[in-house]
């Protein structure tokens, strides 16, 4: 298979990028400055992440619409304000996680948010799922720039006049060069941050400018840390096909109102699961010391029974240590509890914690 | 005179009497991107040549550190296990990481000279 390129290819190599393919595409790792600088830059500054292997999935329809996508996402579509998103999955009927997405309100429909490995099969899945009904485009032809950390609201300000005025999860259409862009205050950072759908033929001009404007590309490897940091999940980490938005500990992204009404795709286990608990949760686990705990690292008790898994783990910049969060089973997840983690044959002493590692300085309610 | 050679495992060593001292070159630092952790064998420890004598990880991920002789390990660098960004600043000088009493200074002659270690690292990139 051909391995893709984004429009920000020729831009990455001039900013001395290496490279990882990544879900089919030359991604870049990291630049010259190295993923723990980068990272430091987009807490501190304005950092800009090419995010174009994702899938922007655009979805056409009314009233119907909304109707047939309650019966997939447990989202209370029918009062999601124009032009406000939410954080939601795709679910199989078991309510494993086939992928996790961000959904937006557009006028003409919806605009869906997905992870690249996952974008070519959740859009067999909606068009099944939806019996054809609704013109589906997953645009092939736009890119997907985050900007993100404290100074990106004014540099991409100077841009797009009245972006700032956006409040975090809702968006807008903006021009750039007469095109229409459209852009959203979200991100994957834990920090302030937009992401800006545009045409790719102007997605070089627009990353040039606000580099000019004091931002800085970063790549993936920061990406990952600040994710991290934040304690978002990253698909086929931690969230996948065996796990459920409970087990995962999202169910804050679950409806209320859906739940009482059960009527979407994987909402018998979801209720299930609600009232009488899981056996497994994702958790945050910090260890003692400098021991980095990764992905598949063993998670024990202190009567060394094997409990559980790290998912994700890495050396969080700015918490200036190892961070990681793992499942275990349920009635060791209470924070503080004291656990020990398998690396290179020795276990390690860490302990349950609760998430984000790093505060998060999202914008709220400007208005 | 001490001379320094270099491995394919990218160590550096440098001989002093029967003490050699041991780090990662610049080169596989520049590979491993920022270092966030490194552990060393244990003082008193003996390490056999081309064995694992300690572990440095990156954001990314974890490398073993292979020794280039055997010897017992006589010093270790706390000063890299306490501030590990150190290894990328001056990683053939003052991030040293472990000395060893050699056993057998022979084991020194297939390693490489500053010369063909650079045409190797070069190639190997």
């Amino acid at each position: 298979m051909n391995i893709k390129k984004t429009s920000l290819y020729k831009l990455h190599q001039d900013c001395n990028a290496k490279f990882v393919e990544f879900a089919g595409y030359h991604m870049p790792i990291q630049y010259s400055e190295g993923i723990v600088e980068e990272h430091k830059f987009t807490r501190n500054h304005s950092g800009i992440f090419d995010v174009s292997h994702m899938g922007q999935l655009f979805i056409y329809g009314g009233d119907e619409l909304i109707k047939d996508l309650e019966k997939i996402f447990p989202l209370d579509l029918k009062n999601l304000k124009l032009n406000h998103s939410k954080y939601s999955f795709l679910m199989d009927k078991d309510a494993g996680i086939q992928d996790d997405l961000i959904i937006t309100k557009i006028s003409e429909g919806f605009l869906i948010i997905l992870n690249a490995a996952c974008k070519n099969d959740d859009f067999k899945i909606l068009k099944g799922l939806l019996n054809e009904k609704y013109k589906i485009v997953l645009d092939e032809n736009r890119s997907l720039i985050a900007i993100q950390g404290p100074k990106s609201s004014q540099i991409l300000n100077e841009v797009f006049s009245k972006v700032k005025d956006l409040n975090f999860m809702s968006g807008n259409w903006f021009l750039f060069d007469n095109q229409k862009v459209y852009i959203t205050r979200s991100g994957y950072t834990g920090e302030d941050g937009f992401e800006i759908s545009i045409l790719n033929n102007f997605a070089d001009k627009l990353t040039r400018e606000l580099i000019d404007k004091g931002s800085k590309l970063v790549g993936l490897g920061a990406r990952d840390t600040l994710r991290l940091e934040a304690g978002l999940c990253l698909y086929g980490h931690d969230l996948d096909k065996d796990k459920t938005p409970v087990e995962a500990n999202l169910k804050w992204a679950i409806s209320k109102e859906r739940i009482s009404k059960g009527d979407f795709i994987g909402s018998d286990i979801i209720i299930k699961q609600l009232s009488n608990g899981v056996t497994k949760i994702r958790v945050g686990i910090k260890p003692e010391g400098r021991i980095i705990a990764r992905e598949k690292t063993k998670i024990f008790n202190q009567s060394d029974v094997h409990i559980g898994e790290i998912t994700s783990g890495t050396f969080g910049p700015s918490v200036n240590g190892p961070v990681a969060m793992g499942y275990v089973e349920n009635k060791f997840s209470k924070k503080n509890t004291k656990v020990f983690l398998e690396v290179r044959g020795k276990k390690y002493a860490a302990s349950i914690c609760g998430l984000p590692f790093y505060k998060k300085s999202y914008v709220k309610g400007a208005n | 005179m001490s001379e320094v050679k270099f491995s394919k495992e990218h160590e550096w060593i440098k001989l002093e009497g029967d003490v050699a001292t041991i780090g990662i070159t610049k080169h596989a630092t520049e590979m491993l991107g920022d270092i966030v952790f490194a552990e060393l064998p244990e003082k008193g420890s003996s390490v056999e040549k081309d064995g694992t004598a300690g572990v440095v990880e990156s954001t990314k991920a974890a490398s073993d550190v292979y020794t280039p002789v055997s010897g017992e390990v006589v010093d270790t660098n706390q000063a890299i296990v306490d501030d590990p960004s150190k290894i990328n600043q001056d990683p053939e000088n003052s991030a040293w990481f472990f000395k060893l009493k050699i056993k057998d200074v022979s084991e020194m002659d297939s390693l490489m000279n500053k010369e063909d270690y650079d045409k190797f690292a070069k190639e190997s990139a």
